[in-house]
Protein backbone atom coordinates (compact mmCIF):
# COMPACT_ATOMS: atom_id res chain seq x y z
CA UNK A 1 0.00 0.00 0.00
CA UNK A 2 2.80 2.59 0.94
CA UNK A 3 4.56 1.76 -2.32
CA UNK A 4 1.36 2.75 -4.17
CA UNK A 5 0.89 5.92 -2.66
CA UNK A 6 4.75 6.63 -3.04
CA UNK A 7 4.11 6.10 -6.74
CA UNK A 8 1.68 9.16 -6.84
CA UNK A 9 4.14 12.13 -7.54
CA UNK A 10 2.00 14.91 -5.71
CA UNK A 11 2.06 13.34 -2.69
CA UNK A 12 5.62 12.97 -2.22
CA UNK A 13 6.54 16.08 -3.63
CA UNK A 14 4.76 19.79 -3.80
CA UNK A 15 3.09 21.91 -1.61
CA UNK A 16 0.95 19.41 0.05
CA UNK A 17 3.89 16.29 -0.35
CA UNK A 18 2.92 13.78 2.91
CA UNK A 19 6.61 14.36 4.54
CA UNK A 20 4.64 18.40 5.33
CA UNK A 21 2.03 16.96 6.39
CA UNK A 22 4.41 15.06 8.84
CA UNK A 23 6.51 17.44 9.88
CA UNK A 24 3.34 19.24 10.53
CA UNK A 25 2.16 16.45 13.01
CA UNK A 26 5.27 16.40 14.60
CA UNK A 27 6.44 19.48 15.23
CA UNK A 28 4.33 22.12 14.19
CA UNK A 29 1.06 21.82 16.03
CA UNK A 30 2.10 23.05 19.62
CA UNK A 31 2.96 26.17 17.66
CA UNK A 32 -0.11 26.65 16.04
CA UNK A 33 -2.37 26.23 19.65
CA UNK A 34 0.12 27.83 21.40
CA UNK A 35 -0.50 30.87 18.81
CA UNK A 36 -4.38 29.92 19.03
CA UNK A 37 -4.77 30.91 22.47
CA UNK A 38 -3.13 33.58 21.98
CA UNK A 39 -5.48 34.62 19.17
CA UNK A 40 -8.69 33.56 21.84
CA UNK A 41 -7.12 35.54 24.33
CA UNK A 42 -7.01 38.91 21.67
CA UNK A 43 -10.42 38.01 20.40
CA UNK A 44 -12.00 37.83 23.43
CA UNK A 45 -10.69 41.11 25.55
CA UNK A 46 -10.79 42.71 22.11
CA UNK A 47 -14.96 41.91 22.23
CA UNK A 48 -15.08 42.98 25.85
CA UNK A 49 -13.59 46.24 24.46
CA UNK A 50 -15.25 46.57 21.69
CA UNK A 51 -19.03 45.87 23.13
CA UNK A 52 -18.06 49.07 25.96
CA UNK A 53 -16.90 51.03 23.14
CA UNK A 54 -20.02 49.99 20.77
CA UNK A 55 -22.31 50.80 23.76
CA UNK A 56 -21.54 54.09 24.72
CA UNK A 57 -20.65 55.47 21.32
CA UNK A 58 -23.74 53.78 19.76
CA UNK A 59 -26.07 55.62 22.73
CA UNK A 60 -24.03 59.22 22.22
CA UNK A 61 -24.75 58.93 18.79
CA UNK A 62 -28.57 58.41 19.47
CA UNK A 63 -28.61 60.89 22.11
CA UNK A 64 -29.60 64.48 21.53
CA UNK A 65 -27.02 65.87 22.74
CA UNK A 66 -24.63 67.63 19.98
CA UNK A 67 -21.41 67.62 21.21
CA UNK A 68 -21.62 63.61 22.37
CA UNK A 69 -23.15 62.87 18.89
CA UNK A 70 -20.94 64.89 17.00
CA UNK A 71 -17.72 62.90 18.57
CA UNK A 72 -19.62 59.31 17.88
CA UNK A 73 -19.65 60.17 14.19
CA UNK A 74 -16.47 61.59 14.26
CA UNK A 75 -15.26 57.99 15.89
CA UNK A 76 -17.59 55.96 13.80
CA UNK A 77 -15.74 57.64 10.77
CA UNK A 78 -12.25 57.47 11.23
CA UNK A 79 -12.65 54.00 12.50
CA UNK A 80 -14.93 52.42 9.65
CA UNK A 81 -12.90 54.51 6.82
CA UNK A 82 -9.19 54.18 7.92
CA UNK A 83 -7.46 50.46 7.07
CA UNK A 84 -7.17 48.34 10.84
CA UNK A 85 -3.70 47.62 9.91
CA UNK A 86 -2.75 51.41 10.30
CA UNK A 87 -4.59 51.89 13.10
CA UNK A 88 -2.60 49.00 14.96
CA UNK A 89 0.64 50.38 13.47
CA UNK A 90 0.24 53.70 14.99
CA UNK A 91 -0.04 52.17 17.96
CA UNK A 92 2.94 49.86 17.54
CA UNK A 93 5.33 52.93 16.05
CA UNK A 94 3.46 56.11 16.20
CA UNK A 95 2.51 55.66 19.82
CA UNK A 96 6.18 55.57 21.37
CA UNK A 97 7.65 58.38 19.90
CA UNK A 98 4.39 60.83 20.98
CA UNK A 99 4.95 59.46 24.52
CA UNK A 100 8.15 58.51 24.99
CA UNK A 101 9.01 54.99 25.42
CA UNK A 102 5.11 53.95 26.10
CA UNK A 103 6.01 50.30 24.38
CA UNK A 104 2.74 48.49 24.14
CA UNK A 105 3.00 44.46 24.62
CA UNK A 106 1.99 43.79 21.08
CA UNK A 107 -0.92 41.62 22.63
CA UNK A 108 -2.02 44.67 24.01
CA UNK A 109 -1.92 46.55 20.67
CA UNK A 110 -4.22 43.90 19.23
CA UNK A 111 -6.60 44.09 21.66
CA UNK A 112 -7.01 47.66 21.55
CA UNK A 113 -7.04 47.44 17.87
CA UNK A 114 -9.73 45.05 17.56
CA UNK A 115 -11.46 46.64 20.27
CA UNK A 116 -11.31 50.07 19.03
CA UNK A 117 -12.06 48.83 15.53
CA UNK A 118 -14.76 46.85 15.72
CA UNK A 119 -16.54 49.38 18.81
CA UNK A 120 -16.97 51.74 15.79
CA UNK A 121 -19.03 48.90 14.27
CA UNK A 122 -21.02 47.77 16.99
CA UNK A 123 -21.81 51.59 17.72
CA UNK A 124 -23.31 51.80 14.49
CA UNK A 125 -25.35 48.47 15.31
CA UNK A 126 -26.13 49.80 18.37
CA UNK A 127 -27.63 53.22 17.09
CA UNK A 128 -29.97 51.29 14.37
CA UNK A 129 -31.13 49.20 17.35
CA UNK A 130 -31.74 51.79 19.58
CA UNK A 131 -33.14 54.02 16.23
CA UNK A 132 -35.74 51.03 15.44
CA UNK A 133 -37.27 50.59 18.38
CA UNK A 134 -38.98 54.48 17.92
CA UNK A 135 -39.09 57.83 19.83
CA UNK A 136 -42.85 56.88 21.22
CA UNK A 137 -41.07 54.06 23.58
CA UNK A 138 -38.67 56.86 24.74
CA UNK A 139 -40.91 59.26 25.32
CA UNK A 140 -43.81 57.11 27.57
CA UNK A 141 -40.80 56.37 29.41
CA UNK A 142 -39.79 60.17 29.72
CA UNK A 143 -43.19 60.98 30.51
CA UNK A 144 -43.62 57.83 33.17
CA UNK A 145 -40.76 59.81 35.27
CA UNK A 146 -37.79 58.02 33.97
CA UNK A 147 -34.34 60.12 33.50
CA UNK A 148 -33.44 59.41 29.85
CA UNK A 149 -30.26 56.76 31.20
CA UNK A 150 -32.88 55.04 32.89
CA UNK A 151 -35.17 54.62 30.04
CA UNK A 152 -32.61 53.63 28.09
CA UNK A 153 -31.67 50.82 30.37
CA UNK A 154 -34.58 49.48 31.37
CA UNK A 155 -36.98 50.10 28.37
CA UNK A 156 -35.08 50.92 24.89
CA UNK A 157 -32.00 48.76 25.35
CA UNK A 158 -34.03 45.62 26.31
CA UNK A 159 -35.56 45.84 23.18
CA UNK A 160 -33.26 47.10 20.80
CA UNK A 161 -31.00 44.13 21.71
CA UNK A 162 -33.08 41.42 20.11
CA UNK A 163 -32.48 43.11 16.80
CA UNK A 164 -28.89 44.29 17.57
CA UNK A 165 -27.86 40.62 18.86
CA UNK A 166 -27.40 38.65 15.14
CA UNK A 167 -25.39 41.59 13.39
CA UNK A 168 -22.90 41.78 16.73
CA UNK A 169 -22.27 38.11 16.62
CA UNK A 170 -21.45 38.86 12.89
CA UNK A 171 -19.07 41.40 13.86
CA UNK A 172 -17.42 38.92 16.85
CA UNK A 173 -16.80 36.76 13.39
CA UNK A 174 -15.04 39.49 11.77
CA UNK A 175 -13.35 40.59 15.23
CA UNK A 176 -11.81 37.06 15.76
CA UNK A 177 -10.78 36.98 11.98
CA UNK A 178 -9.48 40.43 12.11
CA UNK A 179 -6.98 39.57 15.13
CA UNK A 180 -4.47 38.00 12.77
CA UNK A 181 -3.05 41.55 11.38
CA UNK A 182 -1.17 41.25 14.50
CA UNK A 183 0.44 38.66 12.63
CA UNK A 184 2.10 41.80 10.81
CA UNK A 185 3.57 43.18 13.80
CA UNK A 186 5.29 39.56 14.80
CA UNK A 187 2.20 39.19 17.59
CA UNK A 188 1.93 35.62 18.27
CA UNK A 189 -1.39 34.75 17.32
CA UNK A 190 -2.63 31.54 15.36
CA UNK A 191 -1.68 33.49 11.86
CA UNK A 192 1.89 34.64 13.22
CA UNK A 193 2.17 30.93 14.58
CA UNK A 194 1.35 29.25 11.35
CA UNK A 195 3.48 32.15 9.66
CA UNK A 196 6.88 31.10 10.89
CA UNK A 197 6.35 27.70 11.25
CA UNK A 198 5.85 27.32 7.77
CA UNK A 199 8.85 29.78 6.62
CA UNK A 200 10.90 27.89 8.73
CA UNK A 201 10.80 24.72 6.55
CA UNK A 202 8.54 25.56 4.07
CA UNK A 203 5.68 23.08 4.54
CA UNK A 204 2.90 26.21 3.97
CA UNK A 205 0.25 24.13 2.31
CA UNK A 206 -0.25 21.81 5.20
CA UNK A 207 0.14 24.55 7.77
CA UNK A 208 -1.96 27.04 6.28
CA UNK A 209 -4.71 24.16 5.47
CA UNK A 210 -4.15 23.75 9.21
CA UNK A 211 -4.28 27.55 10.54
CA UNK A 212 -7.75 27.36 8.32
CA UNK A 213 -9.44 24.98 10.16
CA UNK A 214 -8.72 26.29 13.37
CA UNK A 215 -9.99 30.10 12.13
CA UNK A 216 -13.06 27.80 11.26
CA UNK A 217 -13.57 26.16 14.38
CA UNK A 218 -13.54 29.47 16.42
CA UNK A 219 -15.77 31.42 13.87
CA UNK A 220 -18.24 29.06 12.07
CA UNK A 221 -20.37 28.42 15.64
CA UNK A 222 -20.70 32.13 16.02
CA UNK A 223 -21.40 32.10 12.37
CA UNK A 224 -24.27 29.59 12.81
CA UNK A 225 -25.94 30.88 16.32
CA UNK A 226 -25.97 34.47 14.07
CA UNK A 227 -27.90 33.06 11.17
CA UNK A 228 -30.21 31.25 14.07
CA UNK A 229 -31.23 34.69 15.47
CA UNK A 230 -31.62 36.29 12.72
CA UNK A 231 -34.22 33.70 11.41
CA UNK A 232 -35.76 33.77 14.92
CA UNK A 233 -35.90 37.72 14.60
CA UNK A 234 -37.52 37.13 10.88
CA UNK A 235 -40.31 34.76 12.49
CA UNK A 236 -41.57 37.57 15.08
CA UNK B 1 5.56 81.81 10.14
CA UNK B 2 9.25 81.29 9.16
CA UNK B 3 10.08 79.11 12.20
CA UNK B 4 7.02 76.70 10.70
CA UNK B 5 7.69 76.89 7.09
CA UNK B 6 11.22 75.60 7.93
CA UNK B 7 10.36 72.92 10.63
CA UNK B 8 11.03 68.91 9.78
CA UNK B 9 7.41 68.41 9.03
CA UNK B 10 6.71 71.13 6.72
CA UNK B 11 10.45 70.29 4.97
CA UNK B 12 9.09 66.90 4.82
CA UNK B 13 5.81 67.70 3.55
CA UNK B 14 7.15 69.78 0.68
CA UNK B 15 9.47 67.06 -0.49
CA UNK B 16 7.87 65.69 -4.07
CA UNK B 17 9.68 62.09 -3.26
CA UNK B 18 7.31 62.10 -0.29
CA UNK B 19 4.08 62.29 -2.27
CA UNK B 20 5.47 60.59 -5.19
CA UNK B 21 6.09 57.88 -3.38
CA UNK B 22 2.83 57.99 -1.33
CA UNK B 23 1.25 58.60 -5.36
CA UNK B 24 3.01 55.40 -6.49
CA UNK B 25 1.64 53.23 -3.60
CA UNK B 26 -1.80 54.53 -3.93
CA UNK B 27 -1.81 53.30 -7.43
CA UNK B 28 -1.20 50.15 -6.61
CA UNK B 29 -3.92 49.71 -3.68
CA UNK B 30 -6.49 51.02 -6.06
CA UNK B 31 -5.26 48.49 -8.72
CA UNK B 32 -5.24 45.79 -6.39
CA UNK B 33 -8.98 47.55 -4.57
CA UNK B 34 -10.60 47.97 -8.22
CA UNK B 35 -9.62 44.31 -9.87
CA UNK B 36 -10.37 42.68 -6.65
CA UNK B 37 -14.17 44.41 -6.55
CA UNK B 38 -14.87 43.68 -10.18
CA UNK B 39 -13.68 39.94 -10.01
CA UNK B 40 -15.74 39.88 -6.53
CA UNK B 41 -18.69 41.25 -7.99
CA UNK B 42 -18.64 38.17 -11.08
CA UNK B 43 -18.06 35.45 -9.07
CA UNK B 44 -19.99 36.80 -6.03
CA UNK B 45 -23.32 37.15 -8.67
CA UNK B 46 -22.79 33.58 -9.94
CA UNK B 47 -21.99 31.82 -6.97
CA UNK B 48 -25.05 33.90 -5.37
CA UNK B 49 -27.05 32.84 -8.53
CA UNK B 50 -25.85 29.52 -7.98
CA UNK B 51 -27.30 29.19 -4.55
CA UNK B 52 -30.83 29.04 -6.41
CA UNK B 53 -29.85 26.60 -8.87
CA UNK B 54 -32.37 23.47 -8.90
CA UNK B 55 -28.99 20.95 -9.37
CA UNK B 56 -28.66 20.12 -5.35
CA UNK B 57 -24.60 19.68 -6.39
CA UNK B 58 -24.50 22.81 -8.11
CA UNK B 59 -25.82 25.25 -4.84
CA UNK B 60 -23.99 22.55 -2.22
CA UNK B 61 -20.41 23.55 -3.63
CA UNK B 62 -21.89 27.34 -3.40
CA UNK B 63 -23.46 27.39 -0.58
CA UNK B 64 -20.06 25.65 0.94
CA UNK B 65 -17.50 27.76 -0.81
CA UNK B 66 -19.65 30.85 1.25
CA UNK B 67 -19.71 28.49 4.93
CA UNK B 68 -15.78 28.21 4.81
CA UNK B 69 -14.24 31.34 3.17
CA UNK B 70 -16.63 33.95 5.16
CA UNK B 71 -14.77 32.12 8.54
CA UNK B 72 -11.41 32.54 7.51
CA UNK B 73 -9.56 35.73 7.72
CA UNK B 74 -8.19 37.29 4.73
CA UNK B 75 -4.89 38.02 5.35
CA UNK B 76 -4.83 34.04 5.37
CA UNK B 77 -6.33 33.86 1.96
CA UNK B 78 -3.60 36.91 0.61
CA UNK B 79 -1.11 34.97 1.78
CA UNK B 80 -2.10 31.17 0.73
CA UNK B 81 -2.24 33.14 -2.36
CA UNK B 82 1.17 33.90 -2.02
CA UNK B 83 2.92 31.34 -1.04
CA UNK B 84 1.56 28.01 -1.30
CA UNK B 85 0.04 29.04 -5.32
CA UNK B 86 3.70 31.37 -5.82
CA UNK B 87 1.42 34.39 -7.43
CA UNK B 88 3.37 37.61 -7.38
CA UNK B 89 2.83 39.67 -4.50
CA UNK B 90 -0.16 41.75 -6.22
CA UNK B 91 -1.93 39.29 -7.81
CA UNK B 92 -1.26 37.25 -4.52
CA UNK B 93 -3.23 40.56 -2.75
CA UNK B 94 -5.98 40.39 -5.87
CA UNK B 95 -6.66 37.27 -5.98
CA UNK B 96 -6.90 36.79 -2.05
CA UNK B 97 -9.15 39.58 -1.69
CA UNK B 98 -11.46 38.48 -4.58
CA UNK B 99 -11.52 34.60 -2.75
CA UNK B 100 -12.87 36.52 0.39
CA UNK B 101 -14.98 38.93 -1.04
CA UNK B 102 -16.81 36.91 -3.36
CA UNK B 103 -17.79 34.81 -0.48
CA UNK B 104 -19.51 37.46 1.19
CA UNK B 105 -21.25 39.12 -2.07
CA UNK B 106 -22.64 36.00 -2.90
CA UNK B 107 -24.52 36.36 0.90
CA UNK B 108 -25.37 39.93 0.04
CA UNK B 109 -26.91 38.95 -3.37
CA UNK B 110 -28.85 35.89 -1.84
CA UNK B 111 -30.30 37.83 1.40
CA UNK B 112 -31.15 41.07 -0.88
CA UNK B 113 -33.05 38.19 -2.98
CA UNK B 114 -34.45 36.66 -0.27
CA UNK B 115 -35.89 39.99 1.28
CA UNK B 116 -38.61 40.23 -1.63
CA UNK B 117 -41.39 38.17 -0.61
CA UNK B 118 -42.20 35.24 -2.74
CA UNK B 119 -45.68 36.63 -3.26
CA UNK B 120 -44.11 39.05 -5.37
CA UNK B 121 -42.87 36.72 -7.15
CA UNK B 122 -45.38 34.56 -7.56
CA UNK B 123 -47.55 37.32 -8.55
CA UNK B 124 -45.24 38.52 -11.29
CA UNK B 125 -45.13 35.31 -12.88
CA UNK B 126 -48.92 34.70 -12.65
CA UNK B 127 -49.35 37.93 -14.37
CA UNK B 128 -47.89 36.42 -17.45
CA UNK B 129 -43.87 37.98 -16.33
CA UNK B 130 -40.98 35.51 -17.79
CA UNK B 131 -38.29 34.89 -15.58
CA UNK B 132 -36.16 37.43 -16.91
CA UNK B 133 -39.00 40.80 -16.96
CA UNK B 134 -40.11 39.22 -13.20
CA UNK B 135 -36.51 39.72 -11.85
CA UNK B 136 -35.92 42.96 -13.84
CA UNK B 137 -38.98 44.81 -13.44
CA UNK B 138 -40.54 43.28 -9.63
CA UNK B 139 -37.85 41.30 -7.45
CA UNK B 140 -34.65 43.30 -8.60
CA UNK B 141 -35.51 46.87 -7.92
CA UNK B 142 -35.98 46.63 -4.10
CA UNK B 143 -33.64 43.82 -4.00
CA UNK B 144 -31.22 46.11 -5.45
CA UNK B 145 -31.80 48.93 -3.03
CA UNK B 146 -31.22 46.29 -0.22
CA UNK B 147 -28.23 45.27 -1.43
CA UNK B 148 -26.27 48.90 -2.25
CA UNK B 149 -25.25 49.49 1.31
CA UNK B 150 -23.81 46.26 2.63
CA UNK B 151 -22.10 45.88 -1.11
CA UNK B 152 -20.55 49.68 -0.86
CA UNK B 153 -19.04 48.65 2.58
CA UNK B 154 -17.69 45.42 1.64
CA UNK B 155 -16.11 47.42 -1.28
CA UNK B 156 -14.75 50.08 1.55
CA UNK B 157 -13.29 46.73 3.73
CA UNK B 158 -11.61 45.50 0.41
CA UNK B 159 -9.32 49.10 0.02
CA UNK B 160 -8.73 48.79 3.94
CA UNK B 161 -8.07 45.35 3.58
CA UNK B 162 -5.35 45.67 0.81
CA UNK B 163 -3.17 46.91 3.39
CA UNK B 164 -3.13 43.23 4.46
CA UNK B 165 -0.81 43.20 1.08
CA UNK B 166 1.71 44.54 3.19
CA UNK B 167 2.86 41.42 4.76
CA UNK B 168 3.76 39.59 1.37
CA UNK B 169 5.74 43.18 0.19
CA UNK B 170 3.67 44.36 -2.12
CA UNK B 171 4.15 48.03 -2.42
CA UNK B 172 0.78 49.47 -1.74
CA UNK B 173 -0.42 52.75 0.16
CA UNK B 174 0.69 51.34 3.64
CA UNK B 175 3.64 49.30 3.06
CA UNK B 176 5.24 52.48 0.81
CA UNK B 177 4.39 54.75 3.65
CA UNK B 178 5.88 52.36 6.45
CA UNK B 179 9.15 52.13 4.00
CA UNK B 180 8.96 56.20 4.33
CA UNK B 181 8.35 56.56 7.42
CA UNK B 182 11.83 54.83 8.41
CA UNK B 183 13.73 56.90 6.26
CA UNK B 184 12.85 59.95 9.00
CA UNK B 185 13.79 59.81 12.51
CA UNK B 186 12.10 62.89 13.66
CA UNK B 187 9.17 61.75 15.77
CA UNK B 188 6.97 64.55 14.63
CA UNK B 189 7.72 63.26 10.67
CA UNK B 190 7.24 59.84 11.47
CA UNK B 191 3.73 60.77 13.08
CA UNK B 192 2.88 63.18 10.34
CA UNK B 193 3.45 60.04 7.83
CA UNK B 194 1.28 57.89 9.49
CA UNK B 195 -1.61 60.77 9.95
CA UNK B 196 -0.73 61.59 6.11
CA UNK B 197 -1.77 57.77 5.25
CA UNK B 198 -4.31 57.48 7.24
CA UNK B 199 -6.32 60.80 5.61
CA UNK B 200 -5.61 59.38 2.55
CA UNK B 201 -7.67 56.66 2.97
CA UNK B 202 -10.02 58.53 4.81
CA UNK B 203 -10.43 60.85 1.93
CA UNK B 204 -11.16 57.68 -0.61
CA UNK B 205 -13.41 55.70 1.43
CA UNK B 206 -15.54 58.45 3.12
CA UNK B 207 -16.05 60.30 -0.62
CA UNK B 208 -17.35 56.36 -1.39
CA UNK B 209 -19.60 55.79 1.41
CA UNK B 210 -21.41 59.24 1.04
CA UNK B 211 -21.94 58.74 -2.64
CA UNK B 212 -23.80 55.44 -1.93
CA UNK B 213 -25.66 56.92 0.54
CA UNK B 214 -26.56 59.76 -1.60
CA UNK B 215 -27.34 56.97 -4.22
CA UNK B 216 -29.12 55.00 -2.15
CA UNK B 217 -32.07 57.57 -0.95
CA UNK B 218 -32.29 58.49 -4.64
CA UNK B 219 -33.36 55.57 -5.24
CA UNK B 220 -35.71 54.51 -2.09
CA UNK B 221 -37.28 57.77 -2.95
CA UNK B 222 -38.02 56.85 -6.25
CA UNK B 223 -39.51 53.55 -5.63
CA UNK B 224 -41.48 55.14 -2.96
CA UNK B 225 -43.26 57.74 -5.50
CA UNK B 226 -43.87 54.76 -8.04
CA UNK B 227 -45.86 53.29 -4.83
CA UNK B 228 -47.57 56.58 -4.05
Amino acid sequence: MSEFFASIGFLQEGPFAVPRWEALFEKGMDTLWQGAATTLLVASLGLALALVLGIVIGVMSASHWRIPRAFARGYVEFFQNTPLLIQVFMLYNALPLLFEGLFLPVVTIGILGVGMYHGAYIAEVVRAGIQSIGRGQLEAALSQGFGYVGAMRYIVVPQAMRIVLPPMTNQAVSLIKNTSVIAIIAGGDLMYAGDSFAGRFGHYGPTYVMVGLIYFLMCFPLAILARRLEERLRAD
Amino acid sequence: MDAFMSSPVMDMLTDSLLWLGLGRGLILTLEVAVLAIVLSFVFGTILGAMRYSRLPVISHVAGMYVEIIRNLPVLLLILTSYFVLGLPAMWAATIGLTIYTSAIIAEVIRGGLNSVPKGQWEAARSQGFSFLQSMRHVVLPPAVVKMIPPIVSQFITVIKDSSFAMAIGAYELMFKGTILAATFWKPEQIITIYIVISLIYFTINFAISTFARRIQAKLSVGRGSIGA
